[in-house]
């Protein structure tokens, strides 16, 4: 009981250390939403050109591209969460003293990454999916039961996405480091998460290939669960099985690193 | 005269850091070619979005792949070029917060050509060898009725897209001066600019349309020009000289952000602890 009490700490710590720097929350808020407006028009003409590609009709796309920029900092979809601290601490060496804390490193970070994704959704994500919602026809539920269906397809996503980031910030216990990694995660997360096309209007098998990946469960899963495209039990077990594969690895990974590793600085 | 000078004294600082930067960054060789690579790979993804998109319809706003990719090549490249000169601009915030911005104004040389100097970026060839090599196939595809005017005006919307993007980043870091935290709002005109740059004018909406062209002229970077080298009605029924006004649009950005920059610099205050 006590531990739980020790990472709810920690998560609250991670919202306001983010919540802190307001000016910066709104210039964030702004880029999101320019970036939405020119998407939406990309779509709405490509929607023009076939429409229900990728099984959505013109709404439902504007939908996509807005829950998209809401998400975008919220699941740090190019990188910046904890795992840009995590790499900058096993540089440094300062890891050691992580490592010395009586707390579980893994869960530690997962906290501290799920405060900044709260925050993120609230102070970030929020105000540009309602601009969308407001200046163009979006395909919004009206019953409380999708939007929370959402929140939990969201809390997933948020663990998933951690997984990954916190497997990549391993790697630099051996590679020492972070740049070339960060820049893999960025690519990766840019191009299989669907932010800039949606997973659903892949061709052929790379379609295939890019729906079966854990980058799916980010963005795709919770917009169709939010717009009632799939079956949100189903989505919620692709999300919560490359939930627990990724922070699985990432668990042996901490432990393969922490036995072998020597500590960068001493 | 005391205005060339001045000039060329900011050149020669510019190169001076850049150099600099760039045996710096040649120390680590393999981490030099390796993360060139990734700019290549990462700024190239920009356009397997758009072939996506066109692996699923034949045009866009009723343009074909091969005039978007005339108009992306334009963007990325021009964008590529000011994003190489000036695009560390966007450290200047920090700098400010952290109080460092204070050292390079007692440097006896001139603070942008010490800004836009800093962290110079040779990685940053990657976005521009991409975007010529998209501009290079798509003028080997597309189907136009060449002109002397019109191959003219190719190498002239590169240079004058790239100085519009410059001035942007100088505007930009002007406003990072009195915005501090507030430096990602930057973005929205950079990297946004070169996105909406990609795609037709015809996709977007009238007004947002108008606000590209004569608030923010980002229009002239390839819009506008690019219409007439493909023969297609110019947005907004602009007329037809307006395609070889982009060195006039640019001269204007130019001046426009060095009053900025000035006016910035000028009411300047340290961070105070």
């Amino acid at each position: 009981m006590g531990s739980w009490r020790l990472y709810a700490a920690v998560a609250a710590g991670g919202f306001r250390r983010y919540a802190t720097y307001r000016a910066a929350t709104f210039a964030g808020v702004f880029t999101n939403t320019v970036f939405g407006v020119i998407l939406v028009y990309t779509y709405l003409a490509l929607w023009d050109e076939k429409p229900h590609l990728g099984g959505y009709d013109q709404a439902q796309a504007v939908t996509y591209v807005w829950l998209g920029q809401c998400l975008y900092s919220t699941l740090a979809i190019q990188g910046g969460g904890a795992e840009k601290d995590v790499i900058e601490r096993i540089r440094t060496g300062e890891i050691a003293v992580d490592l010395y804390r009586p707390a579980d490193l893994q869960l530690w970070w997962l906290a501290s990454d799920l405060g900044r994704s709260l925050f993120q959704l609230i102070g970030r994500g929020v105000i540009p999916f309602v601009f969308g919602a407001l200046f163009f026809p979006m395909a919004l539920p009206t019953d409380v039961m999708s939007w929370a269906a959402l929140f939990v397809a969201l809390l997933l996503a948020m663990v998933v996405s951690f997984g990954i980031r916190y497997l990549a910030a391993l790697s630099v216990f051996w590679l020492m480091d972070g740049m070339g990694i960060m820049q893999g995660v960025m690519i990766t997360g840019v191009f299989c998460s669907g932010i800039v096309f949606p997973l659903n209007a892949f061709p052929g098998a790379l379609g295939d290939i890019v729906r079966a990946l854990p980058w799916a469960a980010q963005l795709q899963m919770p917009a169709d669960v939010l717009m009632g495209e799939t079956d949100p039990l189903g989505a919620y077990a692709f999300q919560a099985t490359w939930a627990v594969v990724l922070l699985g690895a990432g668990r042996l990974l901490q432990s393969a690193a922490t036995r072998r590793v020597v500590v960068q600085g001493g | 005269m005391a205005e060339t000078s001045r000039l060329g004294e900011g050149v020669r600082a510019y190169w001076l850091i850049a150099g600099m930067w760039i045996r710096s960054a040649m120390t680590y060789r393999t981490s030099f070619v390796v993360t060139m690579c990734g700019n290549l790979l990462m700024t190239g993804l920009d356009f397997v979005g758009i072939l996506l998109m066109f692996s699923q319809v034949d045009s866009l706003g009723g343009w074909g792949l091969p005039e978007i990719a005339f108009l992306y090549g334009l963007s990325v490249t021009a964008f590529g070029i000011a994003d190489l000169v000036l695009g560390s601009m966007d450290v200047l915030g920090s700098r400010i917060r952290d109080g460092s911005f204070d050292i390079l104004l007692v440097r006896p040389a001139p603070v942008l050509a010490q800004i836009g100097a800093d962290r110079f970026a040779v990685r940053r060839l990657g976005r521009i060898t991409q975007g010529t090599a998209v501009l290079v196939w798509a003028l080997a595809s597309v189907e136009v009725d060449w002109s002397a005017a019109k191959v003219l005006l190719v190498p002239l919307m590169v240079v004058s897209g790239a100085a519009i993007f410059c001035a942007v980043f100088v505007a930009g870091a002007a406003f990072q001066i009195f915005a501090q935290d507030a430096s990602e709002v930057q973005n929205a005109f950079t990297y946004g600019g070169t996105t909406l740059l990609q795609y037709p004018p015809t996709v977007f909406g009238k007004d947002f349309v108008r606000g590209v062209t004569f608030v923010l002229p980002l229009a002239f970077v390839n819009w506008v020009p690019a219409s007439y080298v493909l023969g297609r009605p110019y947005p907004l029924d602009l007329p037809g000289w307006a395609a070889f006004t982009p060195p006039l649009v640019a001269v204007a950005c130019a001046a426009l952000a060095g009053l900025a920059w000035r006016a910035g610099l000028g009411s300047y205050r340290s961070t105070g602890s």
